[in-house]
């Protein structure tokens, strides 16, 4: 048997690419399923398309377990303070992946009662388009984000959660400090961001 | 307690509360109920709904007739081509006028498949939620063939947007039949599978039986429709009470139960499905022995003119155009228009002024009043058991919320 | 038929009738709303499938509220409407049907209308502080504020910005 030399045991590479490949490969989804989109996900998890391929088929449906909110079908305003907490409350690093135009951009219902994109609300990472979007586009989008992963410095993906992190806290000084309701916070964000012509309020 | 908390507990007392969703495994869709406990046993349950609700009647108002068709889609997600002829019907009989033969059959034909699918999901989900999870995996192979057949039917797997105003969008394309027969085929073996599976199964048999039982009386009290008014005994069906699209040349029979319990409500749709091959194995007959033909009305005030023809005659060019732009004229009135959908009732409510949107416009989802009942359905009983009950509803929050 | 039986029972209390495509409506009082809905229980009428309202914005009064009920003996239909203003109450129909708890409120909710007795009229599918009654004509679409604007910058512009 040859003799075994440092190089033959030893992998040099950066610390940031051998955690973002480990991350990469062991996402933990939480299925944020409100609407019609959820169907098309069920379809992706079962027998036909196979998401597990991936390593992601372990599927948490407590935030605290997961890394990565797919959220599937429309939020709507009502809904945008619950998918806040949600967000704040999942295992760092996270990624979120809007899947459907109404996630997306509010999509058809351009209503008084339908949240035109998440991304006013919560950061979004890979959007993927379609109504619902086929399960292939949903699994494209997974390989999108995984493709994001590999390239991604641990401290800017710290920094980005850090920006919602205050977001959020102001949002609950709001409401402490003049007895709002979350709902009534989370407006009053975005129409202070609108003013400054900003479409975030994190 | 923060309403926004997707998971809270409290202790008021000897009674804790808990808060299921609007985020939760066991909730289809988004939906909150804040339960209180005693222990096991629930003392009362609190449905708050209203997180889906996109405005759709609202949009309505101002879109044209043609343009709702995509919306109705979305409100029952399980089975939207339903909601395509239940709304066209709608319409159609605020215009007074009657697809053509070969169109209501072929109407028929998806509705049913449709309704096989919505039964899948309701059942296959109810097992998951319970802890069967094998049930699920072998359903849906079956509903990937009705997506299958919708997408060459329509071109899209969920949401179909199948129908036009005095019609169908276009005819079944050739190759639709034959992946019909193997489905025709596989399904009753699939039911059959399932039901090895679950009607017999001790554990099923005890988690659903006798559970979230209602008398006849308080299921039409409580505006019950579908699977779960049949399921308590009362054999109102409206496709044999009020046929439409000619459902009154087919032989089917109406299943019904006797307490209402869960698995009553699961047999009767193991049966509907059953019922529903009977139907659609009907219409394929039925096809053959129309013959080709038209499959939307001959009327371009109604219909746009074929694409060949706009391409070529002035005249079509200009029915293209004035439909696109002005829509088309209605007469002024109200119509209430009812369809028999895989949860019940699902009514359309179409108020008209004569212009090219309608006035108002309400969707009676079937669901609405079931999910009313939910805490008079859950008191008293464990906490496992209101998931049984959940489940067996069928609650979409699409249409539930709209 | 049962317009005749309601008729000869109550008389004067069908203020307006048609049947547009065979779809039988009547028009009543709403103080005497309950009459004709005991009258009419007991006709076979017993079940109601939905309450909605209508919004005539520049009528007097202003609002339809509509009722749909269904005959399960004979499979007639036959719907109920009752005229009422902005600030009028409308009696509930709770006592007699249960599932007008959720029809009424959402009426409530969308039109701002009262049901008089009531036992729990409440905000339904929007949320307990929205402004407004959404389905009312005089209401934007679009809820007329930030919720729905789209002008500025868009966040998909920086998604990049993370790679290192
Ligand atoms: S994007 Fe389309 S399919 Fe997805 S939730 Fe919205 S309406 Fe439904």
């Amino acid at each position: 048997m040859a003799e075994l030399t440092i190089d033959d045991a030893v992998l040099p590479t950066r610390l940031d690419a051998v955690i973002n490949w480990g991350r990469k490969n062991s996402l933990w989804p939480l299925p944020y399923g409100t609407a019609c989109c959820a169907i098309e996900f069920m379809s992706m998890m079962s027998s036909k398309y196979d998401f597990s391929r991936f390593g992601a088929e372990a599927l948490r449906f407590s935030p605290r377990q997961s890394d990565l909110l797919l959220v599937l079908g429309t939020i709507t305003n009502k809904q945008a303070p619950v998918l806040r907490q949600i967000y704040a409350q999942m295992a760092e690093p996270k990624w979120v992946m809007s899947v459907g135009v109404c996630a997306s951009s509010g999509g058809m219902y351009r209503t008084y009662a339908t949240l035109q994109g998440i991304d006013r609300v919560v950061p979004v990472d890979v959007y993927v388009p379609g109504c619902p979007p086929r399960p292939e586009t949903i699994i494209y989008g997974a390989m999108k984000l995984q493709e994001k992963i590999t390239t991604e410095a641990l401290k800017a993906r710290k920094e980005h959660i850090q920006a919602f992190y205050d977001s959020f806290d102001r949002q609950k000084s709001l409401e402490a400090a003049k007895g709002l309701t979350p709902h009534q916070a989370v407006r009053e964000m975005l129409l202070e961001a609108g003013e400054a012509g900003a479409q975030r309020i994190w | 307690m923060n309403p926004t908390n997707s998971t809270t507990i409290q202790r008021e007392g000897d009674h804790m509360i808990v808060n299921l969703g609007p985020s939760h495994p066991s909730t289809h869709g988004t939906l909150r109920i804040v339960m209180e406990l005693e222990g096991e046993f629930v003392v009362k349950a609190t449905p708050e709904i209203g997180y889906l609700h996109r405005g759709v009647e609202k949009l309505g108002e101002n879109l044209s007739y043609h343009q709702f068709i995509p919306l109705t889609d979305r409100l029952n997600y399980c089975s939207s081509i339903m909601n395509n002829v239940g709304y066209t019907l709608a319409v159609e009989k605020l215009l007074g006028i009657q697809d053509p033969p070969r169109s209501q059959v072929i109407r028929v034909l998806v509705s049913e498949l449709a309704r096989i699918g919505d039964h899948i999901v309701c059942v296959g989900i109810n097992a998951v939620d319970i802890g069967a999870f094998t049930a699920f995996l072998y359903l849906f192979k079956e509903r990937e063939t009705i997506y299958d057949l919708f997408e060459m039917a329509a071109g899209q797997r969920l949401h179909t947007s199948f129908t036009r105003i005095g019609g169908l969008m276009r005819d079944l394309p050739e190759n639709f039949l034959p992946l019909l027969d193997q489905f025709l085929e596989s399904m009753p073996r699939t039911i059959d599978e399932m039901e090895k599976l679950l009607t017999h199964n001790p554990i099923w048999y005890d988690r659903t039986k006798g559970v979230g039982k209602i008398t006849p009386e308080d299921a039409i009290a409580w505006g019950y429709t579908g699977p779960c008014l049949r399921g308590a005994g009362v054999p109102q069906d409206l496709r044999k009470a009020q046929p439409y699209l000619g459902y009154d040349t087919y032989d089917f029979d109406i299943p019904i139960g006797t307490t209402g319990d869960v698995y009553d409500r699961y047999l009767v749709r193991t049966e509907e499905m059953r019922q529903s091959l009977r139907i659609v194995e009907q219409c394929v007959q039925k096809l053959k022995e129309l013959g080709p033909g038209p499959v939307i009305v001959d009327d371009y005030k109604i219909a746009l003119p074929p694409k060949e023809k706009v391409y070529t005659r002035m005249e079509s060019l200009i029915h293209h155009f004035k439909l696109v732009m002005h829509g088309m004229d209605t007469p002024v009135g109200e119509v209430y228009s009812a369809t028999e959908a895989a949860n019940g009732e699902l009514g359309y409510y179409i108020v008209s002024d004569g212009g090219k949107s309608p006035y108002r416009i309400h969707v009676r989802p079937p669901c609405y009043p079931i999910f009313n009942s939910f805490d008079e359905q859950v008191k008293g009983t464990l906490i496992a058991d209101a998931i049984a009950v959940l489940g067996a509803m069928n609650i979409i929050a699409g249409e539930l919320d709209r | 038929m049962i317009l005749e039986r309601i008729e000869a029972l109550l008389p004067d209390a069908i203020l307006d009738r048609h049947d547009f495509r065979g779809d039988l409506t009547i028009v009543v009082d709403g103080g005497r709303l309950l009459e004709v809905i005991d009258l009419i229980f007991t006709e076979g009428f017993q079940m109601l499938l939905d309450i909605t309202a209508v919004d005539f914005l520049d009528r007097d009064p202003r609002f339809d509220v509509v009722y749909h009920l269904l005959n399960l003996t004979n499979q007639d239909r036959l719907r109920i409407k009752v005229r009422v203003n902005d600030g009028e109450a409308v009696p509930s129909l709770t006592s007699r049907f249960k599932c007008a708890d959720w029809s009424e409120s959402e009426v409530h909710d969308m039109f701002g209308l009262r049901f008089e007795g009531h036992p729990d009229l409440k905000r339904l599918l929007m949320w307990k502080d929205f402004p407004g009654h959404p389905l009312r004509k005089d209401f934007p679409m679009d809820g007329g504020d930030i919720f729905c604007d789209d002008t500025g910058a868009s966040y998909a512009g920086d998604a990049t910005s993370l790679q290192g």
